[in-house]
């Protein structure tokens, strides 16, 4: 019988003839945790009396939330995690390497695979025909020692975007329009395809983009088929080898479609206090913005960098707007370097900081000050995200960013482009 | 049968309402992260709590991050259980994964401070404040079996691997 995506992958990692509804244990070939999360998986791991990782090379531990680390507490929990992969033998990306999503897709997630992470954006590799979902540290634990888990086989709703977008629109006006659409639980235990011309044309940054954001409708996965863009990718990474190509069978069972026009797509921004309270960008002209940041691992890649270099070129931030830049790993930064775009985002007055999650989630590097709005690229805007339960963030593209640092306002970027 | 009274909470409570970020540095010290147990949405929760009260909310609870932390300090602020109209799908696990049962029901007869009963085995929540009877939605078996060992370590202790 057809499949879809989800039901593929979970069949062929199970044995078994896994249906939308069924509950399966599968092979996990990727599990990971981030700096936040790894001390207490690692805790239960030695608790639950584990003593091998099922695969030490498929274990991976970032360095990436608190990094380099802004106190003592969290530099002893570093220590914690390197002290673990001295002992055990498993992968650690340290402080400085980047956002482990980032990674995770350069460097590690295959089309086909089950990736689990102890991050809710795991599902960033479904960019890459994975399928990757977020758990929390004990099914990571198990995970670890078993290398296997459980999965209820999700329903799927596939979205079909077809066209192609106008200038000044991207992917994630795309995912927030979405997003503001069907809402913060509109795909809560349930699988994103992602699917149409415009996606079989879209370059494996912007897929990455959209399957980040697929868990702020509260979807377990978002998924993409692998083709030849995800074969270009991979080569690119020199894991041509890593590739296969996987696609869902055409008379697969969805539980609904939905079709989206590219061409009518208008830059979008969500507003505080959560990401599906969306608006248009000329509908927000005016409000006042203290601080731009452009990283993570929803938009801080190399084509990110690239479009708000290109209209900050020769020019300079708002003077009451700071401007945060942070790569989202070690590649993009020194990719950024030699394309000449950090030159210019330092020329504007941008603060460059290290690849990681930079001022994402309140720990370091760019905590907003009580009453001050962020507009940010990243995926999250919750009531306190940032550090500051009296702060507002607004969430947008890279463009729409640039924009707005430089006018100190939120703007369109097809004022400026 | 579990017994206690309610603290009701609104929809889209988040994994930054109940744990921020900005407290990442506490979360090797599990007891002091607990008091600041759903801090950002409402300040004086920790306070008040008893044990073996409810946390009951509306849509989409525990939305967000995948720390397993927020799951924790609900347990460990003595919540005896969570009661939702629909809970996002990480901190479900999450919360069975910690022996901490979470209920799918229709909260909105439910009022802040309600005394309730709730029998787990047999699938029913009595409100004795307003004398409603509410059924809770199924849990999947084998979360059911995870949480009658107590969580998902004990359950994998018990039987060395999945069982279906
Ligand atoms: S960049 Fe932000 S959303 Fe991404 S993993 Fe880091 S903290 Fe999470």
């Amino acid at each position: 019988m057809a499949k879809t995506l989800a039901e593929k992958i979970l069949s062929h990692k199970s044995g078994l003839d896994a249906r939308a509804g069924d509950i399966v244990v599968a092979q996990v070939d990727l599990a990971f945790v981030q700096d936040t999360t790894g001390p207490l998986t690692l805790r239960e791991f030695e608790a639950g009396g584990f003593d091998q990782l099922a695969d030490k090379e498929r274990t991976i531990l970032f360095l990436d939330h608190a990094a380099p680390s802004p106190n003592q507490q969290l530099s002893t929990d570093h220590i914690l995690l390197r002290r673990f992969a001295e002992k055990r033998g498993c992968l650690l990306s340290d402080v400085g390497q980047g956002v482990c999503h980032q990674i995770v897709a350069e460097s590690f997630a295959r089309p086909g695979d089950i990736v689990v992470g102890a991050d809710s954006h795991t599902v960033t590799a479904g960019a890459l025909g994975a399928f990757a979902t977020g758990m929390g540290s004990s099914d990571i634990a198990v995970a670890f020692a078993l290398g296997k888990t459980w999965f209820r086989v999700p329903e799927t709703i596939r979205v079909v975007t077809s066209g192609s977008f106008q200038k000044g629109v991207y992917a994630k006006d795309l995912i927030l329009h979405l997003i503001g659409q069907i809402g913060a639980d509109g795909a809560t235990y349930k699988a994103l395809e992602f699917g149409g011309d415009a996606v079989d044309l879209m370059p494996i940054s912007d897929r990455l983009t959209i399957a980040n954001m697929s868990v702020e409708a509260g979807a377990k996965a978002g998924l993409f088929a692998a083709d030849d863009l995800t074969r270009d990718y991979l080569t690119k990474q020199e894991r041509g080898n890593d590739y296969q190509p996987i696609a869902p069978d055409n008379d697969a069972s969805y539980q609904k479609t939905i079709d989206i026009d590219a061409v009518g797509l208008e830059p979008t921004v969500s507003r505080p206090h959560s990401v599906d309270n969306t608006a248009l960008a000329r509908e927000l002209e005016g409000t006042r913005i203290q601080q731009v940041f452009i990283g993570t691992c929803t938009n801080g890649r190399l084509e990110d960098l690239a479009v708000a270099a290109s209209i900050l070129k020769g020019k300079k931030r708002h003077p009451q707007t700071r401007l945060i830049v942070a790569p989202a790993s070690r590649k993009v930064l020194l990719e950024a370097i030699e394309t000449g775009y950090i030159k210019t985002l330092v020329e504007a007055e941008a603060v460059i900081i290290s690849p990681g999650c930079g001022a994402c989630l309140g720990l370091h590097q760019g905590v907003l000050g009580d009453g001050e709005a962020c507009l940010s690229t990243a995926n999250r805007n919750f009531k306190g995200r940032m550090g500051n339960p009296e702060a507002f963030i607004y969430l947008a593209s890279p463009a729409t960013a640039a924009a707005t640092a430089i006018t100190g306002r939120i703007t369109d970027p097809r004022e400026v482009l | 049968m579990l017994e206690g009274r309610v603290f009701k909470f609104g929809d889209n409570i988040s994994t930054d309402h109940i744990v921020p970020g900005r407290l990442a540095h506490l979360r090797s010290n599990l007891p002091e992260l607990a008091k600041h147990v759903l801090e950002d949405a409402d300040a004086t929760f920790a306070s008040r709590v008893n044990l073996g009260d409810f946390l009951v909310a509306g849509v989409n609870f525990g939305l967000g991050s995948s720390r397993e932390h927020a799951a924790m300090v609900i347990k460990m602020a003595g919540m005896s259980a969570v009661l939702a109209k629909s809970v996002a799908r990480i901190f479900f696990r999450n919360a069975i994964n910690l022996g901490l049962p979470v209920l799918i029901c229709d909260t909105d007869g439910i009022d802040d401070g309600d005394e309730l009963h709730i029998d787990l085995a047999a699938g029913t929540i009595r409100d004795i404040t307003n004398g409603s009877q509410l059924t809770f939605k199924k849990i999947p078996e084998i979360m059911l079996r995870i949480l009658d060992e107590g969580g998902l370590m004990p359950y994998i202790k018990k039987y060395g691997d999945f069982k279906l």
